[in-house]
């Protein structure tokens, strides 16, 4: 099998209403123009198309295929769609790589949040028997996981308002973030709870946006790209549905995905291969320099870092993270993109991009890249 | 624009005792192998992945173990009034309930405390049997009279509903703003692609062909032909036309790609392939930004266009 590495990334400014429609088209052209550009290809020499997207944040059916438009699908295309973010749709890009069906795949994930009220249209991706039927919203899932960890002693009320105020800072450099600025967490603090224990800076923002990264077989990768950033390590892992029956001040599911893919995590509870004992496309290895982690509040970042097991030496979301812009469906995929660029443009030698879906970071994917 | 589903859910064994017992006011844990007691139960053993071998019934009161405050409850949660989500353990289980509890205040709720269930007054063998939790210490609700079932052994409950309602904005892009604003002019504005000249109408964000913005807008006549067709012989919830009537793919004089609507003014029978249509608005007055400005097409009683005029636009 041949290496695969990421190759180009672009992503659009996270705007809170943006002009565009659900179908995406808008913002989807001006970031493919600009990621194929940027690594000097053609429409005609993308092998593989994958996108992550939710027809329920559209509000219609098949949303997605609209937004292959911006594509132009003319002569037929290779094209894939994932109801996620669009971090697994490079997973599956990967693969199809991997499989030798193509060798330059590109990835993409957009999604309109503003479309729909963001907090209450995600209840619908909670057990259909039990949760869903009360409409508990994210905000509030989080919330009970923010005081869980407060409670335990895992992290403080402070250092949360610690992350959202590096993040902030960290996002004054990132002209795609929605939310940037100098702000000091005790100005933060004085703010009143929007779910207690959570305060505004505590949730990422809603927003419009999307994102896109093109991988390319390891031949075509030394051909496009000066310093790929080589995918050494790829997993995704979930933990149970059922939020009263997790622990949810940590997340074995982030530990084990990481551990697969070649940085050890810490789990939490238990040491050694994750549950299943089943092997990972990471190698093992070094720790890394740089790391973005999709954590759409501010409590996640800090569990992450433990989950992860990132040290205080690991720099963590130059971009600013979700919590400066994090566009549905297309955050993940961004975080990917921001590690991959962090090696491209030789700032790190091997960095963490994360991804999560579902409530109180229920699903997690760790994708490990360096440079040669 | 509102969207709202009612979707309606087989149970399987497990959860269907567990909301039959939900109608008779009792709340059931499943043991895993492990001997923990889950409430709600699991379907399948997270450890061994087999079905509960037995339910076991758990107590009606617990003790938080978290809670968030909701300030200003959103359409559909359990209370329309502030309130406290939160993880409940039941006395007997050793896993948390989500739901909701009626505390009043912020201040009342606190990690540790007791809370009961409040039952809604009728049960239907669903989640929301549970109205909602309220602290141990407020005043007990007035004695219920215990339902029917309560004494034997329940019927699983095989189906559920589960309504879904959201309520989305959608935004007309720049190009789909000019074309609303030209019909309700009574203008039909299309946009051109810049790479290959095809004509769009109603506009796309991009040419589905190259992957650019339309750039150019073109102005076509209010006549066209039939590219394709069916006759509906089904009624259905919303219909506004008696069947049986033509939906047809119209191909505007000029343009590239056919838009569905309506012909009317002739038999079903006489409509074909080819044929010459001519759009009869609504009067001035009732004009929107809206496709509907156009009631329907109907028959010029032109020559058909050949085949060959519109092969490449089916």
């Amino acid at each position: 099998m041949t290496d695969v590495a990421v190759i180009g990334f672009a992503q659009a400014p996270t705007v809170r209403h943006g002009e565009g429609t659900t179908s995406g088209v808008e913002m989807l052209v001006p970031i493919f123009a600009e990621v194929l550009r940027s690594t000097g290809l053609a429409k005609g020499d993308v092998g593989f198309w994958c996108s992550g997207s939710s027809d329920y944040l559209a509000g219609r059916a098949f949303s997605f295929v609209q937004a292959v438009d911006a594509i132009g699908a003319f002569p037929p295309i290779m094209e894939s769609h994932v109801e996620m973010d669009g971090a697994w749709a490079l997973y599956e890009a990967w693969v199809k790589i991997l499989t030798g069906e193509a060798d330059v795949a590109l990835a993409y994930g957009f999604g309109k949040s503003s479309a729909g009220q963001l907090r209450r249209v995600l209840a619908l991706q909670l057990d259909p028997y039990l949760l869903a039927p009360l409409w508990p919203d994210s905000v509030s899932i989080a919330a009970l996981q923010a005081r869980l960890g407060i409670e335990a002693g895992a992290w403080t009320e402070a250092q949360m308002a610690e992350v959202a105020v590096r993040s902030r800072a960290a996002a004054v450099a990132n002209p795609r973030a929605q939310l940037s600025g100098e702000v000091s967490a005790e100005k933060l603090l004085g703010q009143p709870y929007v779910a207690d224990p959570l305060r505004a800076h505590d949730c990422a923002p809603v927003g419009d946006g999307a994102a896109a990264v093109i991988l390319a077989s390891a031949p075509r990768a030394r051909e496009l790209c000066p310093r790929p950033a080589w995918i050494t390590g790829f997993e995704h892992r979930i933990d149970s549905a059922s939020l009263g029956a997790r622990d949810l001040t940590t997340a074995p599911s982030a530990a084990a995905a990481a551990l697969a893919a070649g940085v050890r995590g810490r789990a939490g509870r238990e040491e050694g291969p994750p549950a299943g004992g089943r092997g990972g496309s990471g190698s093992g290895g070094p720790g890394v320099d740089v790391a973005e982690l999709h954590a759409p509040f501010t409590h996640q970042e800090i569990l992450l870092r433990g989950a992860l097991g990132l040290g205080d030496d690991v720099r963590v979301n130059p971009s600013g993270g979700a919590l400066c812009g994090n566009p549905m469906f297309a955050a993940g995929l961004a975080r990917i993109g921001s590690a991959a660029q962090e090696i491209m443009s030789g700032r790190a030698d091997r960095a963490l991009g994360h991804a999560t879906s579902g409530p109180a970071l229920q699903q997690n994917l760790v994708c490990v890249l360096e440079a040669r | 624009m509102e969207i709202g589903f009612d979707y309606t859910r087989s149970l399987g064994p497990t959860l269907g005792r567990f909301m039959a017992a939900l109608a008779g006011r009792r709340i059931l844990g499943a043991r895993a192998a492990d001997g923990r007691v889950h409430a709600p139960p699991f379907e399948y053993d997270p450890v061994t992945s087999d079905p509960p071998a037995e339910l076991v019934p758990v107590g009606t009161e617990g003790t938080v173990t978290s809670w968030s405050w909701a300030p200003q409850p959103l359409e559909g949660q359990p209370l329309a009034h502030p309130f406290a989500w939160a993880l409940i353990r039941l006395d007997g289980a050793d896993t948390a309930m989500l739901h909701a509890v009626d505390a009043g205040s912020a201040g009342a709720m606190r990690t540790g405390m007791r809370v009961r269930v409040r039952w809604a007054s009728r049960t239907a063998g669903d989640i929301r049997d549970i109205a909602c939790f309220e602290p141990c210490g407020a005043p007990e609700p007035p004695a219920r009279a215990d339902p029917a079932n309560a004494a034997g052994p329940p019927e699983p409950v095989t189906m559920m509903a589960a309504p879904v309602r959201l309520h989305y904005e959608h935004t007309a892009s720049a190009t789909e703003s000019t074309f609303l604003r030209g019909l309700a002019a009574g203008r039909l504005l299309a946009q051109r692609c810049p790479a290959c000249g095809k004509v769009y109408i109603p506009p796309r964000g991009a040419c589905p062909t190259d992957g650019v913005p339309t750039a150019g807008q073109v102005e076509l006549p209010d006549h066209g032909i039939v590219t394709t067709f069916c006759v509906v012989n089904v009624d259905y919830p919303g219909q506004r036309v008696a069947a049986p009537y033509v939906a047809a793919a119209v191909l505007l004089d000029g343009a590239d790609i056919p838009f569905q609507h309506l012909i009317l003014g002739c038999d079903p029978g006489e409509v074909r392939m080819g044929l010459q249509v001519q759009a009869v608005w609504k009067p001035r007055e009732e004009w929107g930004t809206t496709m509907e400005n156009i009631d329907h097409f109907r028959p010029t009683g032109e020559p058909d266009a050949p085949y060959e005029s519109y092969a490449h636009h089916l």
